[in-house]
């Protein structure tokens, strides 16, 4: 790891003007991918501010059906919330499995929605819910928000303060890990609203990331049952292909991932 | 046996110390003014060196020198050597290439090292060694054993032509092909052996520490075998004599194979201490363990295994291809020849077998033992080929089995080995009680009803352990000897230290070679330490690999404790005036047989070191030492049986059962032998679902260079295993132990792949067996 000046903040004020001083600064939530990138030399940020120990970046709120997750909100406090249990369950489900126990009580929402890692659990659920991402000087909805492989719609020093979605009617994650990372090699979140709207959002599988798959979200709008996606075809061109599964291989996946997902749900 | 003599259940004395973090690593060690290492390593798989300018290098905060492979070159460090000599089957030796400590001209494969900083600190190393500027000429990059073997390919070292190292064979060509050609059916595989990154949990590590007052080195190393690491640093390497050169492996965090060798590492920093006066310690980081820690397996085989119409084999015809990597590591000539092709026999009654073996350079790094080394290459090729026979016959794998096992002891293979005793019906039997196999065809229908695909699988190995006859092995190439050495110290309270010549890096020998001696004296096993680990400490031995500590190892304990038994008798008998031959040794006393008399072990002990009172011309002191020399190898065998799942939606595989029913001959500790067992099948399994290593052809990169890539089998990958021994007890050595160490890792892959392939309905497979290839073979087969 190279040199880094380490900074507390304890508002979101202060860690965008401390962001706003440092040379080339970097946020720090979890550190999960952060810390190891830097210890592999592979990011070298001047300065990181910490944004663990900021009240207001804390905490799941769930009102009526609508949910409020803190940037700062740990995978195993989703996980764990029974709030959420109560109105939107494929949430906690979807962080129960993400990483190891060490990893869910370190990693953040707000860490890995910035971080879109086109493997990452957290992306397909924001994309099916339809969240809105909330910064310190924004609005900005999930369909808008993940632009590439690790690219968001942030603005350098902006921070994801929260993010905010309506539970859904009925709503299911399944995931394909890839057996050496265990990230997700396809995973599928389907979500079915009261007017019968339906989203289905592929992480893990897409060669520019997350994705949502409208062929299924058409025929699943007509008929909610895991046999409905039977006749849709999964394009394979626009997948990925790497050491540990083939494009076609992915697309197959999908159709699976999102059957089960909508059994489950 | 008593509680914590032979054969009973006893705790780890050694893992108070690793589970409270007590355990004292190559890493923990510090001594003052030490410096850190870090290595400037190759980013290309081949290429010319130019130039290295470490001007800037030098300039940097903290940096003490910077040094490269001319300076280690001019200092007269000599090459890195294979210490096995393989004749070709044209007489010609192997045609082993330069390895330098620092690549002085060319580098090979990626993660080559090229140069070392030192500095105060780690971060420091590493910010100078990004500084360090190799300019490279880049070279053509050939990966892939077969296609390196062809003409117009990249060339790795000029002594190898066609990157050949040797082609060898073993057995009767001729008599094989005659019963191949007039056989009632021919079973053909082509056999991929998967190349496997060793993985320890404590990555390498080592400190050189050089005294200019008495021109005197000291290692620490994470080595399976620090007095071999001192020959060969001395003898071949040119580091420094014998006399001048202690070599130290304290706790070791796990081998596998990987820390047999001594690498360029531990060289570089003996000799950077002496050229910057300051003791410099290196640690490898999980990245350049993927890197630069020999890897394992990756053989490219075809089998040919002739059968007569009653279903006996009347020969075995095998070819193969062994990736040796960059480099010719220290035993990597070995582990495709004489740990494989001898042990192509299996458990069966096979009256002719010939086996071709061509070894290769490629831009990957070195390949040498691993967990098994050559057993399970051997084990895998026959038991797939077995089980494609089976199949292909309309037999029942056992019924195939059974027709086939060697059941008369001693047994002479034709690939040299001769069985000393066995019985394998006895463990099939057992494995398939187990395992409930005759209930595997409702368990199949109960599984499709729920739309999986249940399948089941065998193998019968059979291994080679207790290495080796030091003559047999010295026929055959081996530079060294393969004997072991043990000093048994009383001390004068009559507690009692055991010197050894194996090392302990997983195996648990604090506890079961204390057994041996609470065994023998009937005195508590904390009152026995065992030593081993340090060249000044122990004389000479030659490490823990080839699951050797047991059947070597502890003989040469047994041996020199018979030495000490004896005289502590002769002194007993001095005390109590009766006749040395009615002296028992029961509970830590010495007593006349049928009297009341007796001394405590205690008191005797006493004795030796007063010497008040000894018999007439009897030396003071109680200590004696002994070599022991294997009269043959060891034959662990046994069978296992793995029943799978695989979802045929995905090509997911859940192992739902894992039977292993083994023959290790006596068992010292059984826990520790399960022990073994659960971690060797963890180690196959990894190998047979999960684990490759691998390496992109164009450009020579690796690819699995983290365990984001590179799949370790986790707790729930793993059933929770059904183990079991029956056991015929060796005959050669004095304990009757066979060795236990690498059996899980031999027997499990194709019990594995048999398993799957029978779920599936297809025979072709290859490991790792990952989601996507079962999915695509299942649908396949369809
Ligand atoms: C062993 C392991 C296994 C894992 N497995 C999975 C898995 O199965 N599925 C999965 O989805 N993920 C997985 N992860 C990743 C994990 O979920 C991390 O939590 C996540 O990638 C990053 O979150 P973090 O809070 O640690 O962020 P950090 O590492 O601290 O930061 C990541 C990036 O986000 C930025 N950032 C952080 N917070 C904010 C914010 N509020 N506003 C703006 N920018 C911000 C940082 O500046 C940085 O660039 C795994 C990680 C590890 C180490």
């Amino acid at each position: 790891m190279y040199q880094t000046n380490y900074h507390r903040p304890s508002s979101v004020q202060e860690a965008v003007k401390l962001i706003g001083g440092a040379a080339e600064g970097k946020y720090l939530a979890g550190g999960m991918t952060l810390i190891a990138t830097m210890k592999q030399r592979l990011a070298a940020p001047s300065d990181l501010v910490d944004l663990r120990h900021i009240a207001e970046l804390k905490g799941i709120t769930v009102n009526g059906r609508s949910v409020r997750i803190g940037a700062a909100t740990t995978h195993h406090d989703v996980a764990s919330s029974a709030e959420l249990e109560a109105v939107c369950p494929a949430i906690c489900a979807l962080a129960s499995h993400i990483g190891d126990p060490h990893v869910r009580h370190m990693g953040t929402i707000g860490g890995s929605i910035a971080n879109n890692d086109p493997a990452a659990d957290y992306p397909a659920a924001m994309l099916a819910l339809d969240a809105t991402i909330v910064t310190n000087s924004r609005q900005i909805a999930a369909a808008d928000f993940f632009t590439g492989l690790f690219e968001t719609a942030l603005d350098d020093g902006e921070i994801i303060t929260a993010i905010t979605f309506d539970a859904p009617a009925k709503a299911a994650y399944q995931k394909f890990p890839n057996p050496a990372s265990r990230y997700a090699m396809a995973g599928v979140f389907v979500a079915r609203r009261d007017n019968g709207e339906v989203r289905v959002a592929v992480t893990g599988a897409g060669s520019n990331g997350v994705f949502r798959h409208q062929g299924m979200e058409a025929a699943l709008a007509g008929n909610w049952s895991p046999d409905a996606v039977g006749n849709i075809s999964v394009d394979a061109s626009d997948l990925l292909t790497d050491l540990h599964a083939s494009a076609a291989y992915r697309a197959k996946l999908i159709k699976v991932m999102t059957k089960r997902a909508v059994a489950a749900a | 046996m008593g509680v914590e003599g032979i054969g009973a259940r006893v705790a780890r004395k050694e893992d108070k110390r690793f589970l409270t973090g007590k355990g004292r690593y190559t890493d923990d060690m510090s001594v003052p003014g030490m410096k850190y290492a870090v290595f400037v390593r190759s980013p290309h798989a081949h290429a010319k060196i130019k130039s290295i300018d470490a001007t800037a290098a030098k300039a940097m905060p903290g940096v003490i020198d910077v040094l490269d492979g001319k300076q280690l070159t001019a200092d007269g460090i000599g090459n890195l050597i294979c210490g096995w000599m393989i004749h070709s089957k044209d007489g010609s030796p192997m045609r082993m290439g330069a390895w330098r400590p620092l690549a002085d001209e060319t580098v090979r494969y990626v993660g080559d090292a090229v140069a070392v900083v030192v500095a105060d600190s780690v971060n420091e190393a590493r910010d100078a060694a990004e500084a360090v500027i190799v300019d490279y000429d880049p070279l053509p990059v050939v990966t892939d054993p077969v296609k390196a073997l062809a003409d117009g390919q990249p060339q790795l070292h000029p002594e190898a032509p066609n990157n050949m190292i040797f082609d060898w064979e073993l057995g009767d060509a001729a008599a094989t092909d005659a019963a191949i050609a007039a056989a009632a059916h021919v079973t053909e595989v082509k056999i991929l052996n998967n190349r496997l990154s060793p993985n320890a949990m404590e990555p390498r590590a080592a400190l050189g520490i050089y005294d200019s007052g008495d021109d005197h080195y000291t290692c620490y190393t994470t080595s399976q075998n620090p007095h071999l690491a001192r020959l060969v640093m001395s003898a071949f390497y040119n580091v420094a004599p014998e006399n001048k050169l202690r070599v130290i492996a304290p706790d070791v965090g796990g081998g596998f194979g990987s820390k047999i060798y001594i690498y360029p590492e531990e060289i570089v920093c003996l000799w950077a201490s002496k050229r910057t006066g300051v003791p410099v310690k290196w640690t490898c980081d999980r990245t350049e363990a993927f890197l630069t820690d020999a890897h394992g397996r990756d053989h490219v085989s075809t089998v040919k295994m002739a059968f007569d119409s009653a279903n006996k084999i009347t020969a075995l015809k095998v070819d193969t291809i062994a990736n040796l990597g960059a480099y010719m590591s220290l035993f990597s000539s070995c582990v495709p020849t004489y740990l494989y092709a001898t042990l192509l026999s299996g458990q069966y009654d096979i009256p002719a077998i010939h086996a071709n073996v061509r070894t290769v350079y490629t831009n990957t790094a070195p390949v040498d033992a691993y967990r098994g080394a050559g057993r399970p290459e051997a084990t895998y090729l026959l038991e797939r080929t077995m089980e494609t026979a089976a199949r292909e016959l309309g037999l029942s794998p056992a019924e195939l089995r059974r027709i086939n096992f060697i059941r008369s002891f001693p047994h002479q293979t034709p690939v040299i080995m001769n069985y000393d005793a066995g019985d394998y019906e006895a463990s099939l039997n057992a494995a398939m009680a187990a395992a409930d196999w005759d209930g595997f065809a409702a368990r199949k229908e109960e599984a499709e009803r729920r739309g999986m695909k249940r399948g089941i699988g065998m193998s019968c190995y059979i291994e080679a352990c207790g290495l080796a006859p030091s003559s047999a092995v010295g026929s055959l190439g081996a530079g060294v000897g393969l004997w072991e050495s043990a000093e048994v110290r009383v001390n004068a309270v009559g507690t009692i230290e055991v010197m050894t010549g194996s090392h302990s890096h997983g195996q648990g020998h604090e506890t079961t070679f204390a057994q041996l001696v609470a065994d023998r004296f009937g005195v508590p096993i904390d009152s026995v330490n065992i030593v081993h680990g340090d060249t000044d400490k122990v004389q000479m031995g030659m490490g823990t690999y080839g699951s050797r500590s047991g059947a070597v190892g502890m003989s040469a304990v047994a041996k020199a404790l018979d030495k000490v038994e004896a005289k502590a008798k002769k002194i007993a008998a001095h005390l109590m005036e009766a006749d040395e031959s009615d002296i028992v040794i029961e509970n830590g006393e010495l007593k006349v047989a049928g009297t009341d008399k007796s001394v405590p072990w205690f008191q005797m002990a006493l004795a030796a070191y007063t010497a008040h009172n000894l018999p007439a011309g009897m030396e003071p002191g109680l200590k004696e030492g002994a070599f022991y020399d294997p009269s043959n190898f060891t034959f662990p065998a046994g069978c296992y049986i793995c029943e799978v799942e695989v979802d045929p939606d995905t090509g997911q595989t859940e192992i739902i059962q894992f039977v292993a029913a083994d023959d290790f001959g006596n068992i010292i500790n059984p826990m520790i032998v399960e022990g073994q067992v659960h971690g060797g099948l963890a180690q196959g399994i990894g190998q047979a679902l999960l684990e490759g290593v691998h390496y992109d052809p164009e450009n020579g990169q690796l690819l699995t260079a983290s365990y984001m890539d590179y799949a370790m089998p986790r707790a729930d990958d793993l059933p929770s295993f059904k183990v079991s021994t029956s056991n015929t007890p060796c005959p050669n050595n004095p304990l009757g132990v066979k060795g236990c160490g690498e059996a899980g890792a031999i027997g499990s892959p194709p019990a594995l792949i048999n398993a799957i392939t029978d779920a599936i309905g297809n025979n072709a497979l290859t490991m790792p067996a990952t989601p996507e290839k079962v999915w695509a073979a299942a649908h396949a087969a369809n």
